[in-house]
């Protein structure tokens, strides 16, 4: 047989799609060509070949995200049976039932990086890793409900969306999903706000309450500025944007859109600075924020609890499905 | 209740179709223990808001994966099996200097490139 090779003309290898990481060679040569692959914005799956240290990298960052859309789902539980309406009612169960599908889809992809799900919700449970700030807060009234909804899932949809363009493709797949659930749950919790801010004085004060009690958190949300030279996961584009960039970028969508409805964001530092092209602000509570997300906030310890209790009373299901039901066999 | 429950949970590739017609794409997968919870967990994760016309639930272990380089991707100059690969608007020019045409409107049915103004090449 001729040697394909040998043919002419060859294209020069860059323009095929090759992905020598693949290849049997030694470690540093594999670790150059799969580095050079991913910081010139190539894409990686779940079957190439990866370097320990991206592996991971991408697993802790797809099981805090994980952990964040389950433990997310239950400040918005507590209110399904005190939604208004049942149309609301409807919404928001939708909307918790899309957040565990959330949940669900990114420990796929955490499991297919080599951490069973067992492993996942015992070390979440044991406390070892993380979730977002936000979720460690109690609910008060109806009106955080529409705040969460509106302002929480925006400020995670900003980094959402910046996320489709991970390296890892299989994380950037699910988050191309994902963001299209989040756009309605931003719409549904928008017009919760909406309807209240034209409703009595009584629910536009709930309103402005609920804005003031998660302003703070929400600008913590997206961490502390980084030193973008230092940021391992930049370095691996695992994620596309800085924090601040992340902020910027929700205060510029979301100021605007808040203060149309007359509400007061409370924050007297908070303004537009036209020279620099970006927001100024009070510096968040960076300690509130660390204290937080060890899980010391004022509903870490009871939101915790109540998934073990949870998880040890949906025991009997995930031993059934593997089990074979012997219900229905007799 | 055919399947034997095997006792181990398997990952199962999920595609969707999003009309009737339309081409079957990849949407994600679910962790199943068999192929008819498999079913069952792919609606609830891909088909819950009526964005599927059909859903295609298939075993991981049971793709074929074809991914070299040498059989998709040869390293030889394969652009005449492309359309892009015949650049035919300086020789139709000529032709038509040569027989003393016009060039037809650009409204003329065409099923080749020559009409478009960028063909990729390669
Ligand atoms: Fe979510
Ligand atoms: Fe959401």
């Amino acid at each position: 047989m001729t040697d394909p090779l040998a043919l002419d003309p060859v294209l020069p290898v860059r323009e095929r799609s090759e992905r020598p990481w693949n290849l049997d060679l030694p470690h540093d040569e594999r670790f150059a060509h799969f580095e050079a692959h991913v910081t010139a914005g190539g894409k990686i799956e779940a079957t190439d070949w990866m370097p320990d240290e991206y592996r991971t990298a991408v697993l802790r960052f797809v099981e805090m995200h994980g952990n964040s859309e389950l433990m997310g789902v239950l400040p918005e539980r507590e209110w399904i049976m005190r939604a208004p309406t049942l149309r609301r009612k409807l919404a928001l169960t939708a909307k918790v039932q899309d957040e565990a599908g959330h949940a669900l889809l990114l420990y796929r992809v955490a499991e297919d990086l080599g951490k069973s799900r067992e492993a996942i919700i015992e070390d979440l449970l044991a406390g070892k890793t993380k979730f977002h700030n936000v979720f460690h807060y109690p609910t008060h009234s109806w009106g955080d409900i529409g705040i969460i909804a509106w302002l929480v899932d925006a400020a995670a949809i900003v980094a959402q969306q910046a996320l489709r363009d991970s390296s890892y493709a299989p994380y950037a797949r699910t988050m191309q999903k994902i963001c299209w659930e989040e756009s309605v749950h931003i719409m549904h919790g928008r017009d919760v706000v909406v309807t209240l801010v034209n409703g009595t004085a009584g629910q536009r004060d709930m309103v402005q309450e609920a804005l003031n009690r998660w302003w703070g958190p929400l600008m913590q949300m997206h961490g502390p500025r980084s030193d973008r030279a230092k940021d391992r996961d930049l370095h691996w584009r695992i994620k596309a944007k800085t924090s601040e960039e992340l902020r910027q970028e929700f205060l510029a969508i979301y100021v605007p859109r808040i203060r149309e409805l007359g509400l007061v964001i409370p924050d007297p530092e908070l303004r537009y600075d036209e020279a620099a092209g970006e927001w100024r602000y009070t510096e968040p509570d960076w300690d509130e924020l660390r204290t937080v997300v060890t899980n010391h906030g004022p509903r870490s310890e009871a939101r915790l609890e109540f998934r073990r209790l949870n998880r040890d009373e949906t025991r009997w299901v995930r031993e059934t499905i593997l089990a074979g039901s012997p219900a229905v066999a007799a | 209740m055919t399947d034997q429950h095997s006792g181990t949970l398997e990952p199962y590739e999920v595609f969707r179709q999003e009309k009737e017609g339309g081409p079957m794409i990849h949407g994600g997968n679910v962790l199943a223990p068999d192929p008819e919870l498999a079913v069952h967990y792919a609606r609830e994760l891909f088909a819950r808001r009526s964005e599927s016309t059909r859903l295609w639930v298939v075993r991981r272990a049971d793709v074929h994966v074809l991914d070299d380089p040498d059989l998709l991707d040869p390293p030889l100059d394969r652009s005449f099996k492309k359309p892009g690969g015949y650049v035919m608007r300086d020789k139709l020019a000529a032709a038509r200097g040569r027989a003393g045409t016009a060039k037809p409107g650009a409204r003329a049915a065409s099923h080749d490139t020559t009409g478009r103004r960028t063909g990729k090449t390669g």
